[in-house]
């Protein structure tokens, strides 16, 4: 990486390390864990109750926050842009600076209360696939927001446009996926339904997750259709390749949109 | 007065018959067995040993390598106590010991490689139409069946470790077998890798507690056609379809612990045809499945712990009057799932992590009555597939819209007196 | 000398730019003027390359800039408001700029000076009032020595001290030989700094002249005066 992007996400990372949605992010996420804890007890339950609010919250925060953060450096984006600076440089380090401190700050308001209640160590493989897909989505949602400031110089537009996005991987996709299920239900249906479920990122982190923690469940009839493909190393292979598409193909048009745009 | 007397007077003459009694065993014993408390040692061939050997004799294995098959055993109340390494290999070539004769003991020997066959069941300990036999501290390693009762009545089988060999499910057989029994106790046994753990077919009054069965190739416990039985204490661990209890009555089911048993059809306890049971005091925790029931009545299911399983009880429509109470179900993917709007079980004060009432008065007892099963549990029923999208935020939404307009879940399938705290510590 | 070339530049179906020639000289201020929407501010961001042109060229000393980013390395620009990042204090925005530039030790820190910017170092940029954000803007746009400044309404928002020394500083570079892009409203404040008026309406040159020649051929005493003037007679 050119030495001038890294100078500019230093700055970055300072000025968006200082800001206030940050601190609330960490301390949201940091109380979560810690309620759970104390609520809930043992490190399994509060991994599993981790990943509905993984699920829940990073999306919608990353694509919300993300539109916004990259609308507010529209300015900041102008006079940098004066100076030499190219504007992929300026580009890497916009999304640095907001994809940085949001994955950071999710790994430690997760791992901190994991520390202090003495079982960090012990459930540490699975906390760091948690965090991985957290960060994993963190990077897609972050790439979205991107693609959707780029697409729309209108906030308003653009933020509507993202909280439509969320919903329709959130919960819309999933309704039509049952639709399909219920309306072809005497087709093999297996194949198709894995392969749908994996063309949208949040159902994939989902997947992920749900083989990583939950498997007595899936491990049903159908079930073990799918535990046998994620849970294999392909499948695996699979979830990774299908989740950098994601960010790369929002990311990428984003990335072209930029360098090309008048500002 | 005189009641007193008549009382008295019985007594001394239950005393006088005693005596008797007493005094005419110890007469007859030296002529039935002249040289009681022999104890051979053998060293050499233990078949001829056996053939040898007297009614009452002990006879001392000592230690070292014997690769002897189908040692059978005729004569009655003779033991055969093992010294620590004393192995007895089969060479893969049919059982280890036959047990013919009424009163024997095997005691400490390391069993191993009876061989598999495809038209005999051969096993390592086979007692044949016997009773009062004793099998214990035995360590019985790759063989077909470890240790095969039949036609068996009054015996033990006490802390044996049984494990079978290999990887060839097909004509692997079981680790305990026993086939029309009476009164046998099985305790204090670890089974592994074999087919079933434990096997039970056309037994009365057997009572099997405090085992281990772990990762055997099909049921920890597999329990066929018996009555009037117990099995407590025990633990069934990642068996690949957990237990299974069929077309039995009488069943006691205490204490045990059914863990991690996954699979496409696998089970805390498969439930089929059972009538008038108890499944009281277990913990069912990390199976597909807790409890399966199919056509059981009157069974009931007290103070069991349902932890994180797949589904913690599936119940069909055809299993009638049981009753689930004090129960506590934490963290199940699905509570309870059944195939039918209809159904004539009771439940009532159980436990529910997934309770989302409230308790004004503080009694303990929740305001709200408790549906356990979730409208998504009924599309899962019907289209498997749908497991996909299992934590989805629409299925939330789908099981919110269904608590708020119930149409498809069972209306009568509710606890009224939802626990608010586990009754279990 | 930059060099602009039948510069044209679409939005959608506006034409903003429609064939701009035009050379722009060392030693002279040169102030870009025209009324709302005519495409100054287009034409000003096409040459910070901030806005892609249609077609035509641009180059600086016969050098052509498509593309560049290194060019910029040579411009001081001064925006009309500028918002750097708000959690960054005036310091660590100055260090900033520094390090992106690569600048030695040899700075023009007599602005900095001269606007007694020390106390507001500390302070976050975002609690910075709009005088000092301007402040800082134009001592940024003169921090490394640029041969081209852009100042984008330089005095808006300044006290009249600060205006003065920042016209007074104006005046000095430009006898050191750079060469100055200027915008204004403020009609007086061309007619002191400029030599050259560029008038710019429905994106085309409409005309282009020394400030003298300008007040000479209408007769008019200001600048205000002439061009109305001058805009009148071409209605």
């Amino acid at each position: 990486m050119n030495t001038n992007t890294l100078k500019l996400i230093k700055y970055q990372l300072r000025d968006v390390m200082r800001s206030r949605w940050v601190i609330f992010y960490l301390l949201f996420f940091v109380l979560v864990t810690d309620a759970l804890f104390r609520f809930g007890g043992t490190g399994d339950r509060v991994l599993l109750s981790l990943m509905n609010i993984v699920l829940l919250v990073i999306p919608l925060v990353s694509i919300m926050l993300g539109t916004m953060y990259l609308y507010n450096s529209r300015e900041y984006t102008e006079l940098m842009l004066c100076q030499p600076v190219k504007r992929q440089q300026m580009f890497t380090a916009l999304f640095s600076g907001l994809v940085l401190p949001l994955s950071a700050t999710v790994a430690a308001g997760i791992s901190l209360p994991f520390i202090w209640n003495g079982v960090f160590i012990s459930h540490f493989s699975a906390l760091v696939y948690l965090l991985a897909t957290a960060v994993g989505l963190t990077i897609i949602f972050s790439a979205l927001a991107f693609a959707i400031a780029l697409l729309t110089e209108d906030k308003i537009k653009g933020l509507g446009l993202a909280i439509v996005l969320w919903l329709f991987f959130a919960v819309i996709y999933d309704g039509l996926i049952l639709l399909v299920i219920y309306m072809f239900s005497h087709y093999p249906l297996q194949q198709p339904v894995l392969v749908i479920s994996m063309l949208n990122p949040l159902d994939l982190a989902r997947i992920a997750l749900l083989i990583q923690f939950e498997a007595s469940t899936l491990m049903g009839f159908t079930g073990a259709v799918f535990q046998r493909f994620f849970g294999s190393g392909t499948g695996q292979l699979t979830i990774l390749l299908v989740m950098l598409t994601w960010i790369g193909i929002p990311l990428g048009w984003a990335a072209r949109r930029f360098v090309q745009k008048d500002f | 007065m005189e009641f007193a007397m008549k009382n008295l007077s019985r007594r001394i003459f239950i005393l006088l018959f005693l005596l008797l009694f007493a005094g005419s065993s110890l007469l007859a014993a030296p002529s039935a067995s002249p040289s009681a408390e022999r104890e051979i040692r053998v060293s050499g061939n233990i078949a001829k040993a056996v053939e040898n050997a007297r009614p009452g004799d002990v006879l001392r294995i000592v230690a070292g390598l014997y690769e002897e098959t189908e040692i059978t055993i005729k004569t009655s109340r003779i033991s055969l106590l093992a010294d620590p390494g004393a192995i007895i290999d089969g060479g893969g070539k049919g059982h280890i010991f036959i047990i013919n004769a009424d009163s024997v003991t095997i005691d400490g020997f390391k069993l191993r490689n009876t061989g598999l066959s495809h038209v005999r069941d051969w096993a390592a300990i086979r007692v044949e139409s016997a009773v009062f036999a004793e099998i214990r501290n035995n360590e019985l390693e790759n063989n077909m069946f470890g240790i095969y009762l039949s036609r068996t009545k009054d015996s033990l089988i006490e802390n044996n470790r049984i494990s079978g060999g290999g990887d060839r499910e097909s004509n692997s057989g079981n680790g305990i077998h026993l086939f029309d029994t009476e009164r046998i106790q099985v305790r204090g046994n670890i089974i592994q890798h074999h087919r079933d753990g434990i096997y039970l077919e056309f037994a009365k009054e057997v009572r099997i507690t405090d085992n281990k069965a772990t990762d055997n190739r099909r049921y920890g416990l597999h329990y066929m056609f018996s009555k009037d039985s117990e099995y407590s204490r025990n633990e069934f661990r990642r068996n690949n379809a957990g237990v299974a209890v069929m077309y039995s009555q009488n069943v006691d089911m205490s204490g045990n612990i059914f863990a991690d048993n996954l699979g496409p059809a696998s089970y805390g306890i498969l439930l089929k045809d059972i009538d008038n049971s108890l499944i009281g005091n277990n913990h069912f925790l990390n199976n597909t499945i807790g409890i399966y029931s199919e056509g059981s009545n009157n069974v009931r299911v007290e103070h069991n712990r349902f932890e994180r399983n797949g589904w913690a009880v599936k119940i069909w429509a055809n299993s009638t009057r049981n009753v689930f109470t004090g129960n506590a179900f934490t963290d199940n993917t699905f509570d309870v799932a059944t195939n039918s709007s209809r159904h004539y079980n009771t439940f009532e004060r159980n436990y529910w992590s997934a309770y989302d009432g409230y308790d004004l008065e503080g009694d303990g007892i929740g305001d709200v009555p408790h549906r356990p099963v979730r409208l998504y549990s009924i599309i899962v029923e019907r289209n498997p597939i749908a497991l996909i999208l299992h934590r989805s935020l629409f299925i939330d939404f789908l099981d919110l819209a269904e608590r708020v307009m119930p149409a498809l879940t069972p209306q009568t399938l509710v606890d009224d007196y939802p626990l608010m705290k586990s009754p279990l510590p | 000398m930059i060099s602009i070339t039948k510069l044209e530049k679409k939005f959608g179906r506006l034409n903003v730019l429609r064939g701009i020639d035009l050379d722009i000289h060392p030693n002279e201020v040169t102030a870009v003027l025209g009324p709302n929407g005519a495409g100054k501010t287009t034409f000003i961001k096409s040459l910070l390359g901030l806005v892609k042109p249609d077609s035509g060229s641009i180059s600086i000393r016969g050098k052509a800039i498509n593309g560049d980013a290194e060019y910029r390395s040579r411009i001081g620009y001064m925006p009309q408001s500028a918002r750097y990042p708000d959690n960054l204090s005036v310091h660590e925005i100055l260090e900033m700029v520094k390090d992106i530039r690569g600048a030695t030790d040899d700075t023009d820190e007599e602005l900095f000076h001269a606007f007694n910017l020390k106390t507001e170092l500390p302070k976050k940029f975002k609690t910075l009032s709009g005088g000092n954000r301007q402040k800082v803007s134009a001592v940024l746009a003169f921090l490394f020595k640029p041969d081209i400044l852009f100042l984008d309404e330089p005095s808006a928002g300044l006290d009249p001290v600060s205006s003065s020394c920042l016209k007074d500083k104006i005046a000095r570079e430009k006898e050191a030989g750079k060469t100055i892009i200027l915008t204004s409203h403020i009609m007086s404040e061309i007619q002191e700094l400029a030599d050259k008026v560029v008038y710019i309406l429905d994106g085309v040159i409409h005309f282009e002249t020394t400030v003298g020649s300008l007040l000479e051929s209408t007769g008019e005493p200001t600048l205000e005066r002439a061009i109305a003037r001058k805009m009148k007679g071409a209605a």
